[in-house]
């Protein structure tokens, strides 16, 4: 049932598309009820099998002869994923309701993102898995470069570019596998199984993870997300940061990490303190969490604070991954969905709450508009979405950075009070932007905002209220997702990674 | 015992008020004032209960809750108070009324104000009742959400840097306490403070820490002072201790005086509980290793902050100042109950001495310096919002009741035998002295200090020649006479029958001096 997640999106971007041209509503609302159902299902299997533990769906195979497979499997992982999937999917159309522009594209190609991110999501077979991580490309591509904003063909071109990049390196790697293993299946279990070399783990792991990471915003891989969710219409900013991102972290842990877990171990020699592969993506990880940070501190423009707080929350998702223990790698997955909801749920009031209405980004100008007086909805949201992504306890960031800086205590004990500056820089940037942006400064000649502003609409609302409840929710009953991505990580599937290096 | 959840009920009580003021704000501001009040009200009531059921006689933890939150994590929700925790909400409960008096002055926002008071007690509540370090450090870290946006939308001239300043200080403190408190649990994997305690008595908390931590380039002892002094900077900073209190001045200052009012009565009472019941009983050993540093400090915090308060001009920088020097008192005597674990029973006695004072010098600084405050919210309503030292002179002439009556808080703040403040002190330097002399004898330089400020205060304000320009000052209305009775009432109760709290929390403080072994 869980595959019909899939379908109904591909479903609902055929419908939107045969809508008759300029019946913008219509198509707001089929682009809505397909997101719901997709939800909806998702939501019922989550209801029914609460165990965590991997379920096939479908297994018919494909191409017969190169052992190809279309084979659809959900443990916790997936559906924690698959769940914040439609989350995003169904708040990313409520907060694009003002899209008059050729609607009937716009949410066509958004259909067939999430659609495609389903997809991802769901594979089992490696095969599979490159083919939707590769339709997911073309969709995001359109979405910014027609409907996007600041120079929107160099970010959708930027982020193209990254993505064949890493894609290219990803494929190189599961050739690779494919062949060393003897060319007989394509499925990721019995890969999995697969006793390679240490010596070609050690060299196939990188590519693979490095090829994944790039889209999870690793530094220093990461210059293509700012640009590209500044660029991007709030929806697709939404999707970008909320569930692209995570198709990366997604990869390096189900497929990276569970093909190569040998390569994790150490070379045998230190170069510059570093003995494995381990400890340099755990060292870029807290660069990235430390960088995003700072660098969100000076920015100008509104948008592109948000856009590093995405690299420097990232940054906890991979140092997660990089503790191999399994209280961080679960903070990991849960950081994965906490980011989607909070990176969503900024980029709207970004984007669409205040960019759409003051047509700037610029905070200098903003600050003199005195905002909070004038939407006084949007700073609340944004207030409440800035305490969550600063990691405040009693939102779903705090327990997911927990658990991960619990995982870097165990791990790299150094590295977590380097963790611990970040937060407090993270803490700095979200309250400056919000000063900023919603309150006058001292001294500031105000200049209320001409002509005076729409009022925010139900939809968004609607939208903001949805994410902030997920984030609450998760935040203060963690146990809700923990109960199936715990097991998850217990499944046979992930053995070599507890042999091999699992503390 | 009782099976009733009435902590969770006490804390939810505000929450509730406060959406009730947000939903029904447009009712009108006179509407949301006493709706406010009503609320706190209410809570204070519910606290005197509490009060009354307690089992004094035992003085454990009470009224507890349990309930099993998250497994993986092994968090559960579990609220309970003992003679400490009781103390604060009672501190708590008589600090908000007066807050919410205080406040009359305020006109823009009202509903807003007045929600954010009223969740900032809440969190006041959750902390004072919380016993596991997931849900306390919720309420903990969402304190300072309300007290920033009270500052930072109500205050003075330069509130933008004061709010900041204080949420960014105050932040640093909680990671650095959070990431010591997750070292904690991955060694125990126990978030429990009772737990967490009872782990350090039979001395197995430091050694599965460094243990677990795998942190080979640091020596054992050094593992655990690098973990005691993240949670130290925590609390620290909250208190505040010298160095980390220079946000405070400024977040006292710029904040409305019924925000102030707020801060200094209940609010800095977390960071001493926090010692009290965390830090001493988890982390003693360690504090008695760097024991000779910290209580330089203490005598730092002490006697700068008296030098500083000496040196203002404004009032509420003075009380400010002075509000540090008072809690510095407390510092003193819980460093000083890390001093000596052995069985002397004269050391006994002082030290049940010494930690009696600093409930008492807690309960009795958040009543008396919330009174101060009080008075000069109700001198700002009279001049038009001058407070400075010098912008006044003569005043018991013609307002001989305001005089009369500041002049009873302030000697209280002074320590004049007979009034509040005098006992907590006394306690203090009678315990502390035979186990630390040096220091408590420097803290004494302290006294003597307030005591100069305190009568300069008297002397320029009070007395001298009538300044012309409030020769029409109003004195105090038979309304404003009938609420700052009980608070005036209160500090003569206090004073003469300090046994009203201290036979509540006798045997809290014993089983507590009890329980600090290492």
């Amino acid at each position: 049932m869980l595959a019909w997640t899939i379908y109904i999106s591909f479903l609902g971007a055929a419908g939107v598309l045969l809508l008759p041209r300029g019946s913008v509503a219509s198509a707001r609302i089929l682009a809505l009820v397909t997101a719901v159902a997709g939800f909806g299902i998702a939501f019922i299997y989550f209801l029914q099998h609460r165990t965590g533990a991997m379920l096939t769906i479908v297994r018919i195979p494909w191409v017969p002869t190169l052992g190809i497979e279309y084979h659809l499997a959900a443990d916790g992982i997936s559906l924690t994923l698959i769940l914040l999937t439609g989350i995003i999917a169904i708040t990313g159309i409520l907060f694009s309701w003002n899209i008059e522009e050729r609607a009937n594209e716009f949410f066509a190609f958004y259909l067939l993102l999430i659609g495609a991110v389903y997809g991802v999501f769901l594979s089992y077979d490696l095969f599979l898995l490159f083919v939707f991580y590769e339709i997911v490309i073309i969709p995001k591509y359109f979405l910014i470069a027609i409907w996007g904003s600041t120079r929107r063909e160099y970010g959708a071109m930027k982020l193209a570019l990254y993505s064949f990049v890493g894609s290219a390196m990803v494929l190189i790697g599961l050739i690779a596998a494919y062949v060393v293993a003897g060319a007989k299946t394509t499925s990721l279990s019995q890969l999995a199984q697969f006793p390679f070399s240490p010596h070609f783990q050690i060299y196939a792991f990188p590519l693979v993870f490095v090829g994944f990471a790039i889209l999870a915003g690793m530094w220093p891989l990461h210059t293509w997300a700012p640009t590209g969710h500044v660029a991007a219409p709030t929806a697709a900013s939404m999707l970008l940061a909320g569930v692209v991102m995570k198709l990366g972290a997604y990869g390096c842990l189900r497929v990276a990490m569970v093909l190569f877990p040998l390569g994790l171990g150490p070379w045998g020699v230190h170069v510059l303190g570093l003995g494995s592969w381990r400890d340099v993506f755990a060292l870029l990880a807290v660069i990235g969490i430390i960088y995003g940070a700072l660098v969100a501190l000076v920015q100008k423009d509104f948008k592109f604070v948000i856009g590093y707080s995405s690299v420097s929350h990232m940054g906890f998702v991979l140092l997660g991954l990089m503790t191999l223990n399994q209280i961080g790698i679960s903070g990991a997955v849960l950081q994965m969905f906490s980011h989607g909801i909070l990176a969503g749920l900024l980029f709207a009031v970004v984007g669409r709450m205040v960019y759409a209405r003051t047509h700037t980004r610029d905070l200098a100008a903003l600050n003199a508009m005195n905002l909070h007086k004038v939407i006084p909805f949007a700073a609340v949201t944004f207030i409440i979405a800035g305490m969550a992504s600063m990691g405040l306890p009693g939102f779903s960031g705090f327990v997911a950075e927990l658990m991960v800086l619990i995982g870097v205590w165990r791990a790299y004990p150094l590295l977590a009070l380097c963790v611990g500056f970040g937060l407090v820089v993270g803490v700095v940037y979200i309250w400056r932007a919000m000063q900023k942006a919603f309150f006058i400064g001292a001294g500031v000649v105000p200049a209320p905002p001409n002509p005076p502003l729409p009022p925010i609409a139900f939809p968004e609302r609607l939208g903001a209220t949805i994410l902030i409840a997920a984030s609450v929710l998760i935040g203060l009953y963690p146990q809700v997702l923990l109960n199936v991505i715990v097991p998850a990580l217990n499944s046979p599937l992930f053995d070599g990674l507890r042999k091999g290096s699992w503390q | 015992m009782t099976a009733f959840p009435w902590l969770s009920l006490l804390t939810a009580l505000p929450l509730v008020g406060a959406l009730v003021l947000l939903a029904f704000g447009g009712l009108g501001k006179l509407f949301v004032r006493f709706s406010a009040l009503a609320f706190s009200f209410a809570a204070l009531v519910l606290t005197l209960f509490l009060w009354h059921n307690f089992d004094s006689a035992s003085g454990s933890l009470q009224f507890q809750e349990r309930i099993s939150w998250i497994p993986s994590l092994s968090v559960e929700y579990r609220v309970a108070i003992d003679g400490l925790g009781l103390l604060m909400l009672l501190l708590t409960s008589i600090v908000v009324p007066i807050a919410i008096i205080a406040s009359c002055r305020i006109q823009e926002r009202v509903p807003l104000y007045y929600s954010l008071v009223l969740i900032l007690q809440a969190c006041l509540f959750g902390t004072f009742t919380s016993l596991n370090f997931f849900h306390w450090f919720i309420f903990w870290e969402l304190s300072l959400i309300p007290a920033f946006f009270l500052i930072r939308l109500w205050g003075g001239p330069r509130r933008t840097s004061a709010a900041t300043q204080f949420l960014v200080y105050t932040m640093v403190g909680s990671v650095a306490m959070l990431l010591s408190f997750l070292a904690i649990f991955l060694a125990t994997h126990k978030f429990d403070f009772i737990d967490l305690a009872a782990m350090a008595r039979n001395g197995q908390l430091m050694p599965a820490v460094i243990d677990k931590l795998d942190w080979r380039r640091f020596s054992p002892g050094h593992l655990a002072l690098i973990v005691f002094s993240g949670a130290l900077l925590g609390f620290a900073v909250k208190v505040p201790l010298f160095p980390f209190h220079t946000w405070l001045p400024s977040a006292y200052s710029e904040a409305p005086t019924g925000t102030t009012i707020l801060l200094t009565g209940a609010m800095s009472k977390m960071g001493v509980y926090g010692f009290l019941r965390i830090l001493l009983p988890i982390f003693g050993a360690q504090m008695q290793v760097v024991l000779t540093p910290l209580l330089w400090l203490a005598v730092a915090t002490i006697v700068f902050s008296a030098y500083a308060a000496l040196a203002q001009k404004d009032l509420k920088r003075i009380f400010a100042y002075s509000s540090i020097n008072h809690l510095g008192y407390c510092l003193l005597a819980i460093f000083a109950l890390a001093k000596f674990t052995g069985v002397d029973t004269f050391l006994t006695t002082q030290k049940y001495a010494a930690m009696n004072g600093v409930f008492l010098q807690m309960f009795n600084h958040g009543l008396t310096a919330a009174t101060l405050f009080w008075f000069v919210a109700m001198l700002e309503k009279r001049s038009g919002g001058l407070r400075g030292l010098d912008d006044f002179g003569g005043l018991r002439k013609v307002a001989p009741v305001f005089s009369g009556l500041m002049g009873i808080a302030l000697f209280s703040s002074l320590g004049l035998p007979g009034l509040n403040g005098f006992i907590g002190e006394f306690l203090i330097f009678k315990g502390s002295f035979p186990l630390v002399t040096w220091a408590t004898s420097l803290a004494v330089i302290g006294l003597l200090m307030t005591a100069i400020f305190v009568l300069g205060i008297l002397q320029r304000v009070f007395s001298g020649p009538l300044n012309r320009r409030w020769a029409s000052l109003p004195d105090l209305t038979v309304g404003e006479r009938i609420v700052l009775a009980p608070a005036i009432g209160l500090m003569f109760v206090l004073g003469l029958y300090p046994q009203l709290v201290l036979g509540v929390v006798n045997n809290t403080v014993i089983q507590l001096v009890q329980q600090i072994k290492f």
